[in-house]
């Protein structure tokens, strides 16, 4: 089903033109549209009263100086809301959450009331009056202290045979065949690895307008969402309200990388202060707050095992992870996924057989965990296979670049049914990482650094050959809170040729406004410039499961194509009726249907479009439109090799990224200038965990991280000039051929950079140091062996 | 609450409010004076979503009260452009894709102004150094430091609109 792109002219724009974007120009005018832009008459601010401790009983809130405060509307509490029965509310995950504790803050930010008054700062002075009333109770930090049997049980509220802080146990894969294979392996490899929480911190934070209008039944919410129509239905269903009388709309999103699915007690907060007060009512949290609260990623405390030949043919892989999920669970993984697609983790190589499992654990942080710009936990997966086969290459003495050769599942092995049940669609592992070695050198790399060693200095190159699991998903296997996991598209052609699409999916910054049109450009022959995309009004988009996991192109790009080729299907029709002639004597060709031996009788689209208003044929129905809800046959699955090279400063442990070359393969490229883009984005979302954030906790359960002073997003200088480059391997299902490109470079990156550093020092007898490598980590080692 | 009159040259039209002291300079010109295209990203200064020109030097809004602001003349993202026509860094932001959700585009593209106001045909590198104080979370600043260079006359000027050709993909055989 795959095209070829670059078939249209640049003036028609469509797949495989580097289309500058159509959203830009409000953009950088400053005149986009941010939900902290939007004002309506008469609103009113929430702000909100959190809680110091991370573990505390509320002994008393005591509102009235807050009340006293002039602008001051209302305080809402735990209590106010337990009489309408919104104290809690279900997760994504089919856990529950607090809107507001009614006897028990669980963490600290946690959101213990809420004040509404008549501006922000007012807002924030009646934050400051509140008084509660807290009584200290044991704070369970550690996930494995978690789960002795001692620990303090986070959750009573959950059934009498729950009574303890396990959540859930997952697992997949054959566990007799991974120990029978570790049993009897030549080499066995063991080692844990701790990907660490860590913050998408979008630029802008999280906010809403609830616009409660009691006259109309109406509900407007105005939010940063990434999943409009599945929060319009949590919303009905939690509310009771109809669902035709709320509408949710999305405006300009500043980020959202996975850190805007969630429901956050914000946004309901706000809700029921609107319904309470009558009026519009704004909440937009602050920096601190968004990273104190809001929904965090990763989390995940891995130990795996890998058995392999001497000769360094792997033969087996066993992984146990425990999943810090905070006091609950509110990941946003698809209903029947509790870890996501984690058991990818057999990565681009030919594992006999594997056996991953995961237990889920209560602790006294916030809840989550969400993605970081990736598609469900595969950056966990990804992480701890690439650096488990780099540790195999070094322990045996071999190249990492050759074991890995020898070790991928080859082009004629696609499609290919992993060993934990995923079946990859198309790949070709080798061509890719050939493509990086050349680009960056690599043999050149080995001698220099060789060179270098023999002289003290430390350099290390590493490889990370990746493979992701997009594109979420087939009906038969994922939903989110029940709702299949289709994405769609309305198109409407005008009389005069222009043409309005609506998409179920959302835009945070990915430029689907240009991209979707050029799918429809690329299927029909209407100029990009001729083609309006709407998306994030729930009132008008068809129903769609949103923007996450890279599911954009691979469910909602299909589903404009599909839709398109349903228009071109009545198109032909009328061109038959237009030219006289049979349907089967007409040919399609640059956006116009000509007759077959004839190239001079033909009609342009434009034409076929004014007469599907005007000159349609009886029986027919007039109007040109379509609608298309997309259940992709099959996930789609990006690839890519990136090697990185690194000098590490011995004085100050300073990891300085040398050179970083990429080579992606997301099959067909709709826009290569936006492509390159994402990965660009993609790759400083990977430097940034292996180097700098991490969000820790003391011992008390305070948050070590809480700001952007002490949460470290890479700047332009930490960041290097990256190099990118492609391999092209549609995707045999996908009707573009496309993949999804949007988190590719955050899931490869970490493991490219980490195994380059530790190929730096294993010579010293480092084998591995866990994300973040920090000057601090980096010159503890050196300092522990003498070296500075 | 007691206020303070300032009175301030915004974008060169004459602004004056009625503003309690604690009110920030953000605050004056996004809820006040209805400029929102400068952005709030952050509570520490750190991010640049906020910045604008004060008496021609770069300045985080977020960081001064709107009555330091008294006085003096502001430009904001919105007083960047002549009519239709965009200023060089704007175009060079559009040309360069140097933006993806837009959110720190107008402080960075005010960033910018100031830094090639001090250095005309900087550096990568003095770029780089320039604008770590804005912070980006999409692009990887690849291409705001190639919009930069665009600006400064040091890259030629895409002609992309619309349509550029693709850059050649060197297509490996599928499975």
């Amino acid at each position: 089903m795959a095209t070829q792109t670059l078939q249209t002219t640049p003036e028609i724009g469509g797949m495989g033109h580097s289309v500058k974007r159509k959203e830009d120009p409000r953009f950088i005018r400053g005149k986009g549209e941010y939900i902290d832009d939007v004002v309506l008459p008469g609103m009113l601010w929430l702000d909100i009263v959190r809680s110091p401790y991370a573990h505390a009983t509320i002994k008393g809130i005591d509102a009235s100086e807050a009340l006293k405060v002039p602008g001051v509307v209302a305080v809402i509490t735990g209590a106010d809301l337990e009489k309408a029965g919104l104290h809690w509310m279900p997760t994504l995950a089919g856990d529950k959450q607090m809107v507001l504790p009614t006897t028990t803050v669980m963490y600290q930010a946690q959101e213990v009331a809420a004040v509404v008054a008549t501006s922000r700062y007012v807002a924030a002075d009646g934050v400051a009056a509140v008084v509660v009333d807290y009584e200290p109770l044991p704070v369970v930090v550690d996930p494995f202290k978690a789960l002795e049997a001692n620990a303090p049980v986070l959750r009573p509220d959950r059934a009498a045979d729950k009574q303890n802080n396990h959540i859930w146990h997952w697992e997949s894969g054959d566990r007799a065949k991974a120990d029978a294979a570790l049993a009897s392996a030549e080499v066995r490899i063991a080692q844990d690895i701790y990907i660490p929480r860590i913050h998408v911190a979008s630029i802008e934070t999280c906010g809403c307008i609830a616009d409660w209008n009691a006259v109309r039944g109406q509900l407007t919410l105005h939010m940063t969402s990434q999943a409009p129509h599945a929060i319009r239905t949590i919303l009905a269903l939690v509310s009771g309200l109809p669902e035709q009388n709320i509408r949710v709309k999305t405006h300009d999103i500043g980020g959202g990388f996975g850190g805007k699915v969630p429901v956050y007690p914000g946004y309901v907060l706000a809700v029921v202060a609107s319904l309470t007060v009558g009026k519009p009512v704004k909440w937009i949290e602050d920096r601190s707050e968004n990273l104190q609260a809001d929904s965090f990623a990763r989390d995940y405390h891995i130990h795996a095992e890998m058995s392999a030949t001497k000769k360094g043919r792997i033969t087996g892989l066993k992984v146990k992870t425990v999943a810090d999920h905070g006091y609950s669970d509110a990941a946003a993984d698809p209903s029947k996924f509790p870890a996501g697609l984690f058991n990818v983790i057999t990565g681009s190589y030919d594992f006999p057989n594997a056996f991953v499992e995961v237990d889920g654990v209560y602790t006294n942080k916030p809840p989550g965990g969400i993605a970081y710009r990736c598609s469900f936990r595969v950056t966990e997966a990804v992480h701890a296979i690439e650096r488990m086969v780099d540790i195999l290459a070094h322990e045996i003495g071999k190249d990492p670049a050759q074991l890995r050769l020898d070790n991928f599942i080859q082009p004629e092995q696609f499609p290919y049914k992993s060993p934990t049940g995923w079946e990859y669609d198309s790949g070709n592992y080798p061509a890719a990482l050939k493509k990086a070695m050349e680009l960056i050198g690599y043999d050149g790399l080995r001698r220099e650094q060789a060179d270098k060693r023999k002289k003290g200095e430390l350099m290390g190159i590493g490889i990370s050959s990746f493979t992701e699991i997009v594109g979420a998903g087939p009906s038969h296997d994922f939903d989110i809170i029940g709702l299949k996991m289709f994405d769609s598209c309305e198109i409407r052609v005008h009389p005069t040729g222009k043409v309005l699409a609506r998409i179920g999916v959302q835009t945070q910054g990915q430029g689907h406004e240009t991209t979707f049109a050029q799918i429809i450009a690329e299927e029909l022959g209407f100029p990009v410039a001729d083609i309006k995309i709407e998306y994030g009004d729930t009132d008008t988009a068809p129903y769609g499961l949103g923007t996450y996991a890279s599911r954009s192109t691979p469910v909602g790009g299909a589903a404009t194509a599909m839709a398109a080729r349903k228009i071109r299907d009545k198109a032909r029709k009328l061109a038959a009726h237009l030219l006289e002639a049979s349907e089967d004597d007409l040919e399609w060709t640059n956006g116009k249907f000509s007759v077959k031996g004839s190239p001079d009788r033909f009609k342009t689209i434009q034409e076929i479009a004014f007469a599907a208003y005007t000159n349609h044929p009886q029986g027919m129905e007039a109007g040109l439109e379509a609608v298309d809800y997309y259940d992709p046959p099959n996930l789609t699955f990006p690839f890519g090799s990136y090697i990185c090279v690194v000098d590490i400063d011995k004085a100050t442990g300073v990891v300085k990224v040398r050179r970083f070359v990429a080579v992606d393969d997301c099959g067909n490229i709709i826009n290569p200038m936006i492509v390159d883009g994402q990965i660009h984005g993609g790759l400083t979302m990977g430097l940034a965990p292996a180097l700098y954030e991490s969000i820790t906790y003391d011992e008390n359960g305070n948050n070590l991280a809480g700001t952007f002073m002490d949460y470290l997003l890479p700047t332009a200088v930490e960041t290097p000039a990256w190099e990118t480059a492609k391999t092209v391997t549609p995707s045999p299902h996908h009707p573009l051929g496309a993949k999804g490109v949007g988190e590719s470079a955050t899931v490869g990156a970490p493991p490219a950079i980490a195994n380059a550093v530790v190929d730096a020092l294993w010579h010293l007898g480092v084998r591995n140091i866990d994300i973040p490598i920090t000057p601090q980590k980096v010159w503890k080692i050196l300092h522990d062996k003498g070296l500075n | 609450m007691t206020t303070q009159h300032v009175r301030l040259t915004v974008n060169g039209e004459a602004r004056e409010a009625d503003v309690e002291p604690r009110l920030l300079l953000v605050h004056l010109l996004r809820d006040v004076f209805g400029l929102t295209g400068t952005h709030i990203g952050c509570d520490t200064s750190n991010c640049g979503a906020c910045t604008v020109h004060v008496n021609g030097r770069s300045a985080k809004a977020c960081t001064m009260l709107a009555i330091q602001a008294d006085g003096t003349q502001v430009t904001t993202i919105e007083g960047m452009a002549d009519g239709a026509t965009l200023h060089p860094l704007q175009q060079a932001f559009w040309d360069q894709h140097g933006l993806q959700c837009g959110f720190c585009t107008p402080g960075m593209i005010m960033q910018a102004a100031w830094l090639l106001g001090q250095n005309p045909r900087p550096t990568e590198a003095q770029i780089r150094e320039g604008i770590s104080g804005n912070l980006c979370r999409c692009t990887g600043y690849v291409n705001i430091v190639k919009a930069i260079q665009q600006a400064s006359g040091q890259l030629a000027v895409d002609v992309s609109a619309p349509g550029k050709a693709a850059e050649t993909i060197e297509a490996t055989p599928a499975s």
